[in-house]
């Protein structure tokens, strides 16, 4: 900025008593150009980072969004089929052309290898039609005309309603089906909006437990963590780096490690039970099953999850002088009172980013709660993982459950931001 | 500038290598995909060394069998496919091959024949040739248990892991709906070849979950293949599922007292795919899989690991364990005293039903 400046010649009023550089470019002009220069030069400073960030981040970020609406493998793949049904009124079974377009499409699909996409898109809403349609692909070149009745010869599948119904709803390009499975909603055959049967309804159910027990890890990591950070700020030095070295530990340790090191300690067999048992607190055959279900993913996460909070509460801890309790004390306040009123909104900042990041952390957390979660303790991210697996139509349903995720998280920062703000927040 | 000038050759140096490096990978490699530990160890040592020997063809390994399927529908829709063989499950072979992800294999065309003259088409195993797949080995999923828990009578059924007044104890499944809803149905007394003709329906469906209830209190639920025998051997469960081979580790290895019930075993098999459009020569690929199904390399295999060849031919020419010398015979899943009552996992069952048996198996179990 300044090198910039001072390369530039002095300035010098000019005839009309504009100010002016030595080449009679207007002082104005010259400041601005050589302004833009150094926005400029900062800029291609960030560059990397910012095209870093835009193509590992908001590219995929982006696609994910895109893809979770994404619905084109009836118009795709059955392309005459979604021409020849738009006329259909969706009442009894098509004519003759829908089922001749149809036939038509699958040896062009079966040709093409698509056929198989278009079936398992289907399948996703009608079980069993991938067999159908597979099969009849595979011996399509044997059949002939009239293609309604050799069609349904070959499989009844064809002449169910329903089929034809949900082939002619999603020859749309753009659906919000993924969004409402998201929710534990689906379309009935008449492409009405409706709660699923209540034996697949988890989704709503998941969202809601990793959003609780995301909240109870960070508070059991508040109420852990205070007390270690402020024993931390407040010790000599001497011993307090000891004991950051306890918190730093197994901070540097491996997350399997830890989760596995938790599974011996905590399961029946384990270490806890056996010394209740030897104690006399539990009979052999009462022992508490501790790991495999809510109480193993909360206790090994909170334990991988503390330093999060305990660091950033430390930093914050470190610079609030200890005269200011004093200072309390000698007004008159009690302990207690001086504590509370304070040193304890000095915290907020620390404790704010300490929330932040272990909530945020927590919510979607896969491995911990895949190891020790058992059934009722794991994550929605567990259940995204296990789609991601599954065909193309589950892999978008995890997109959008993965969407779902993430605008919560940004509604959770939002509502964080207007109550403490995140312009206090101190990270360490 | 004298640096300049250093670091511009340096680079233009390391371009040429990288360039050199991935021509080479093109003509003189192919890239695997398997599925690490134990189980490419034995395909390493029974198929991949004696093929580097015999052809030259470097073998790159990549452990990724477990996102196979993503793996290669991701690859294949950015149109940079860089895997050349991927080892898969039958049932996610099926998905790919249904989806146009990997190659249609003419199996008598590109397979070895057996040592007698039976082409490939009729030596494998019925029902596990695909059209985009060659099985290499079969694996059982059945229950085991650990003997120290019964020092008296032992499980015997599918219906006994049921019994949990006469075998009391916590038994450990897998966190997923496949062979579990097959076993509650035949612990309800289905016939083991109806099994999928019933589970095809609402009521069989139900009648499997309800079974499942029965049992939720005694059940820990395991996600990774590792977990049953150390559940076993730690005592968390006397009776688990799991993967043969594991089992098989665990009684050979580690001496661990395990027996398996191969009442109502699962079997499954695994085997190739190769990925469309991959940068391989498809020359190196047919000779690899030429030479890595033929009789000889998949009895090989179960010198390293208790998985059965998927080949009929191979079976006479299985050995001894390479390390401790058992005899594999009475361990493979295929042999006829633990095959009396085995059921055939269907792909083609799961592929239809996978979608929304999977999510209410996911409802009840967060129930």
């Amino acid at each position: 900025m300044t090198d910039a400046t001072m390369d530039r010649p002095a300035a010098k009023a000019s005839d009309d008593g504009e100010l002016t550089t030595a080449d009679g470019t207007p002082l104005a002009v010259s400041l601005r150009r050589s302004h833009a220069q150094a926005r400029r030069r900062a800029f291609y400073l960030v560059l990397p980072l910012l095209a870093f960030l835009v193509i590992t981040f908001l590219v995929p970020i982006a696609t994910m969004m895109t893809r979770s609406v994404q619905n084109y493998e009836v118009a795709d793949y059955l392309p005459t089929t979604t021409a020849a049904i738009a006329d259909w009124d969706g009442t009894g079974l098509p004519d003759e052309a829908v089922y001749a377009a149809m036939a038509e499409d699958m040896v062009v699909g079966s040709e093409n290898r698509t056929i198989g996409r278009v079936a398992a898109r289907i399948n996703r809403e009608i079980p069993g039609v991938r067999s159908q349609m597979m099969g009849t692909a595979r011996d399509i070149d044997e059949m002939s005309p009239p293609w309604k009745e050799a069609l349904i010869a070959e499989d009844e599948g064809w002449a169910n309603e329903e089929f034809w119904r949900l082939v002619k709803r999603e020859t749309r390009t753009l659906t919000p089906i993924y969004y409402l499975l998201s929710f534990d909603f689906e379309y009935n055959s008449h492409g009405e909006i409706v709660e699923r049967p209540e034996e697949y309804q988890v989704y709503r159910l998941m969202f809601l437990r990793t959003a609780w027990m995301s909240l109870l890890i960070t508070t059991l990591c508040i109420v852990l963590g205070y007390p270690v950070a402020y024993m931390l700020a407040n010790l000599p030095l001497r011993y307090s780096n000891l004991l950051m070295i306890l918190v730093l530990l197994p901070f540097w340790t491996s997350l399997l490690v830890r989760t596995s090191a938790w599974i011996v300690l905590l399961q029946q067999q384990g270490v806890v039970n056996d010394m209740l048992v030897w104690a006399g607190v539990i009979a052999d055959d009462g022992r508490f099953r501790m790991i495999y279900n809510q109480i193993g993913t909360i206790v090994a996460m909170t334990h991988i999850l503390l330093p999060f909070m305990i660091l950033p509460l430390y930093s914050v801890m470190k610079t609030i002088p200890k005269s200011y309790m004093r200072a309390a004390r000698s007004m008159g306040a009690s302990p207690l009172r001086s504590f509370v009123s304070v040193y304890m909104p000095l915290t907020v900042p620390g404790l704010a980013a300490g929330v932040l990041l272990v909530f945020i952390l927590a919510i979607g957390y896969y491995i911990t709660p895949a190891l020790v979660g058992g059934d009722t303790g794991i994550f929605i991210s567990n259940l995204i993982a296990r789609a991601m697996q599954g065909s193309t139509a589950e892999l978008k349903l995890a997109l959008a459950l993965s969407t779902i995720l993430l605008v919560a998280v940004l509604i959770f920062y939002w509502l964080f931001n207007k109550l403490v703000g995140v312009d206090r927040l101190k990270f360490g | 500038m004298h640096t300049t000038k250093r670091c511009a050759l340096a680079l233009a140096v390391s371009a040429l290598a990288m360039g050199a490096g991935s021509a080479m990978a093109e003509t003189d490699s192919l890239t695997i995909v398997s599925w690490g530990g134990a189980y490419s160890d034995s395909q390493n040592r029974a198929y991949d060394e004696p093929f580097e020997e015999k052809t030259g063809i470097e073998i790159i390994h990549e452990d990724k069998a477990a996102q196979g399927l993503a793996g290669i529908r991701s690859q294949v829709e950015a149109g940079n496919v860089s895997w050349d063989l991927v080892d898969m499950l039958q049932s996610e072979a099926q998905r790919a091959c249904d989806e146009g992800l990997v190659m249609e294999i003419p199996h008598d065309e590109w397979l070895a024949t057996a040592p007698d003259g039976t082409p490939a088409s009729q030596d494998f195993i019925d029902g596990t040739l695909g059209d985009c797949f060659v099985p290499q080995i079969l694996y059982a999923t059945m229950f085991a248990y650990n003997d120290e828990a019964f020092p008296g009578d032992k499980p015997q059924t599918i219906a006994d892991v049921w019994d949990t007044e006469t075998f009391p104890g916590t038994r450990a499944l897998q966190n997923i709906p496949q062979k579990n809803l097959e076993w509650a149905l035949i612990a309800d007394g289905v016939p083991t070849d109806q099994v999928y003709d019933v589970l095809a329906t609402k009521e069989g469906q139900d009648r499997a979950f309800a079974k499942l209830d029965e049992l939720r209190d005694n059940i820990i639920w395991w996600s990774e293949g590792a977990q049953p025998p150390q559940m076993l051997a730690d005592e968390e469960a006397v009776i688990a599922t799991a993967y043969n081979g594991r089992i098989f580790n665990a009684q050979v290895n580690e001496d661990q007292p395990f027996t398996i019930m191969w009442d109502g075993q699962m079997f499954e098999v695994d085997g190739w795919v190769v990925p469309v459009d991959n940068d391989a020569d498809i020359e190196a690929i047919k000779e690899y899989l030429n030479f890595a199904t033929d009789s000889q390399r998949l009895a090989d295999q179960a010198k390293y690991i208790a998985y059965a060849p998927a080949r009929s031919s191979s079976v006479p020419l299985v050995s001894t364990h390479a390390d401790t010398g058992v005899d594999m015979k009475p361990h493979m899943p295929t042999s006829p005293e633990n095959f009396q009552n085995a059921v055939q996992f269907d792909p083609a069952f799961w592929a239809d039903y996978g979608d929304s048996l999977e999510e209410r198996f996911s409802a009840w179990l967060a129930q």
